[in-house]
């Protein structure tokens, strides 16, 4: 019987609110004092109760509060929000209480107790986060191994290609054809002989020195390019009406997925010179994007064959009988409502490949990662690793969530439903 | 006048099932037929078989002056001149009407594009959505979208039109402006080969009626006699059911 009074009711609201908020407030000093202040209130219970009291109170005090349409709008969307039952109480709570053990020392190593200014290892002296070999380093993590004078080179290529991407969007579209035509055809041959060099005077520099950052873009961006318009291609054969196309598409799909792209990567490096005739040699780094571009085609052809099976019936019966043979039905008709569909996968394999390109450390060739790899290495700045993969997870997840919003973006816009 | 489709002993078979049975048909130019029977007796297929959509394996098709086979190389060519309606509309969803008028007479017959948009807002014009133009396809009514498709079908200047149980898939207020555009279409003088179970239509408009059933046409007659005498007891079974 005494249970019944313990039931939160409307008419004695304050008092259960008091009651309520009093508990969760010690629940909350409680685990604030033991993360901050080394001090334990509850250290007199048996350790595992003490470990869980903030649970605890923390549970009760909201099943006091759990009042519906109390009349009070704050309490009334905290009770919708985070406290509907018990195990929804619990579970914010963990939550509430994860982030306050856990976020403010990540900033304070991150930012408080870290140290930004100076040149050497010897000027991190604080505990936190030692962004002096971020900053030391940066050159290298940009530009590998290329030499200095030259970067201006890699730093035009860039600034073209992301001029071109912007003008895209602020152009009319009368032009819009024209850029995109320079971004696939000619940019890209401009660019590989402005980095590359060994024409119009310019120093040759072998892709062994290309690295950092810059290499991660070039590897992605050739890849993203071609893997594309084959997977289209392969997806298309996998569902051809003729026996040699479809198997032959059949087969190199499940090779290259059956695969993992380590293994296809030290076998561009290692195996496939062998089949070379003598004399004949390929680059480094070109046989490194061929296998990355035909493994994640591969993955592409996959996705886009998805969108093409959403499709009904109906589409290729409506465009067959406007008189459309097999290409002109695909590429006005049923490719443009498939590719749609199937965005949110196609972002999904560009962010892989994205993340994959790290990879290519297998065969010597150095991008963000692998040279942050190389520079914790350095006998000057041994223990820094932590610093540097911080710093290419930070990198890689901007590039991943801008691709990511501008694949939503596209969504929305694309969308003529209703 | 001579005759414009012309099938003779056409067989077909789904795996072992048959679905249509030592078929016969002549259409003459500006005749009207409306194919009725009950469901799974083969009408579809039947036109379907006419622009190819479906394959026939025996017996032959030939539509205007060409036999259509596997061996056909340019079975575009006869499907451009043959309009396709269907149930279930197929617009293209993810163009604009106009888009959906102009695209296959700018691709496919190669008509310059301001020509093809006025083409289209003429016959848009005709089945009297022309406001609805630049409107994509899931924002009209059902009606509005089967007439949108029939403009489409028209936008290629057919010589014939064949309709896929055009009003099955509407709702029954909606059914009367589609019919009413297809009246008009046949007024015009239009061949057209028309699937259907309205026969308030069929009466108005068709000159033959064929009644099929399992594969069979059953029987083909003037549309009074058919209506008024029909001759097998299947079909006076069927029309005492749907009239």
């Amino acid at each position: 019987m005494n249970l019944i009074i313990l039931k939160p009711n409307k008419e004695n609201l304050q008092t259960y609110l008091a009651l309520g908020v009093i508990l969760l407030g010690i629940g909350f000093f409680d685990i604030t004092s033991n993360t901050f202040l080394n001090f334990n209130m509850t250290g007199f219970l048996p350790s595992i109760i003490s470990y869980l009291s903030p649970l605890l109170l923390g549970t009760l005090g909201l099943y006091f509060i759990r009042i519906e349409y109390s009349g009070n709008i704050t309490l009334d969307q905290i009770n919708k929000n985070l406290n509907s039952s018990n195990i929804n109480a619990i579970l914010s709570l963990i939550v509430i209480f994860i982030l306050i053990k856990y976020v403010p020392p990540l900033l304070n190593w991150a930012f408080i107790d870290a140290n930004f200014l100076g040149n050497a290892k010897e000027d991190c002296t604080g505990d936190g986060a030692c962004w002096v070999f971020v900053k030391v380093w940066f050159n290298r993590f940009m530009y590998g191994m290329y030499p200095d004078a030259e970067q201006w080179r890699i730093n035009t290529s860039f600034l073209v290609l992301f001029g071109s991407i912007v003008s895209i969007f602020i152009l009319p579209n009368k032009f819009k054809k024209y850029i995109i035509l320079f971004l696939l055809f000619v940019f890209p041959v401009i660019a590989l002989n402005l980095i590359s060099g060994g024409i119009f005077g310019l120093k040759w520099i072998e892709t062994g020195a290309w690295g950092g950052l810059s290499l991660t873009f070039i590897v992605s961006a050739f890849a993203l390019i071609f893997c594309f318009p084959i997977g289209v291609f392969l997806a298309l054969g996998r569902r051809s009406d003729l026996p040699a196309i479809k198997y032959s598409s059949i087969g190199f799909i499940e090779l290259w997925r059956g695969v993992p792209l380590i293994t296809v990567l030290f076998m561009s490096a290692v195996m496939f010179p062998m089949f070379l005739p003598d004399g004949t040699y390929m680059d480094k780094l070109m046989r490194v994007i061929i296998a990355i571009t035909l493994f994640e085609a591969a993955y592409m052809a996959e996705v886009v064959r998805g969108g093409l099976q959403a499709l009904p019936r109906g589409q290729y019966d409506a465009a067959k009988s406007l008189g459309m043979g097999y290409w002109r039905m695909h590429f006005l008709i049923i490719m443009p409502q498939a590719l749609k569909l199937v965005i949110p996968g196609i972002a999904n394999t560009f962010l892989a490949l994205v993340k994959d390109t790290p990879l290519i450390f297998v065969v010597g060739l150095l991008e963000l990662a692998g040279m942050i790899g190389l520079a914790k290495t350095n006998p000057e700045w041994l223990g820094m690793a932590t610093e540097g993969y911080v710093f290419a997870a930070f990198v890689f997840w901007i590039i991943c969530f801008a691709m990511s919003r501008y694949s939503q973006n596209l969504e929305k816009k694309l969308s003529t439903e209703r | 006048m001579s005759n414009i489709i012309e099938l003779k002993k056409v067989n077909k078979w789904f795996d072992k099932f048959q679905v249509l049975k030592e078929i016969d048909l002549e259409v003459k130019t500006q005749e009207k037929i409306v194919i009725c029977g009950p469901s799974g007796s083969g009408k579809s297929t039947l036109i379907r078989c006419i622009n190819r959509l479906e394959n026939h394996q025996e017996g032959s098709i030939v539509v205007d002056g060409t036999e259509i086979s596997e061996n056909t190389k340019n079975i575009e060519l006869i499907r451009a001149e043959v309009g396709m309606v269907f149930q279930q509309f197929n617009l293209f969803p993810h163009l604009s009407i106009l888009d959906n008028c102009t695209l296959a007479p700018i691709w496919v017959k190669k008509i310059p594009k301001k020509e093809a948009e006025v083409l289209a807002m003429n016959n848009l014009k005709t089945v009297q959505i022309e406001d609805q133009a630049l409107k994509f396809p899931g924002q009209l009514s059902g009606g509005q979208q089967q007439r949108a498709a029939i403009a489409r079908a028209l936008c290629m200047e057919p010589k014939i039109m064949l309709f896929d149980e055009p009003t099955s898939a509407l709702d029954p207020e909606m059914i009367k402006e589609v019919l009413d555009v297809m009246v008009d279409l046949a007024k015009g003088g239009m061949t057209m080969i028309v699937v259907t179970h309205e026969m308030g239509f069929a009466k108005e408009v068709a000159d033959n009626m064929i009644f099929m059933d399992e594969g069979r046409i059953v029987e083909k007659a003037k549309t009074k006699d058919f209506f008024d005498n029909p001759k097998s007891d299947r079909t006076k079974l069927f029309l005492s059911q749907i009239l």
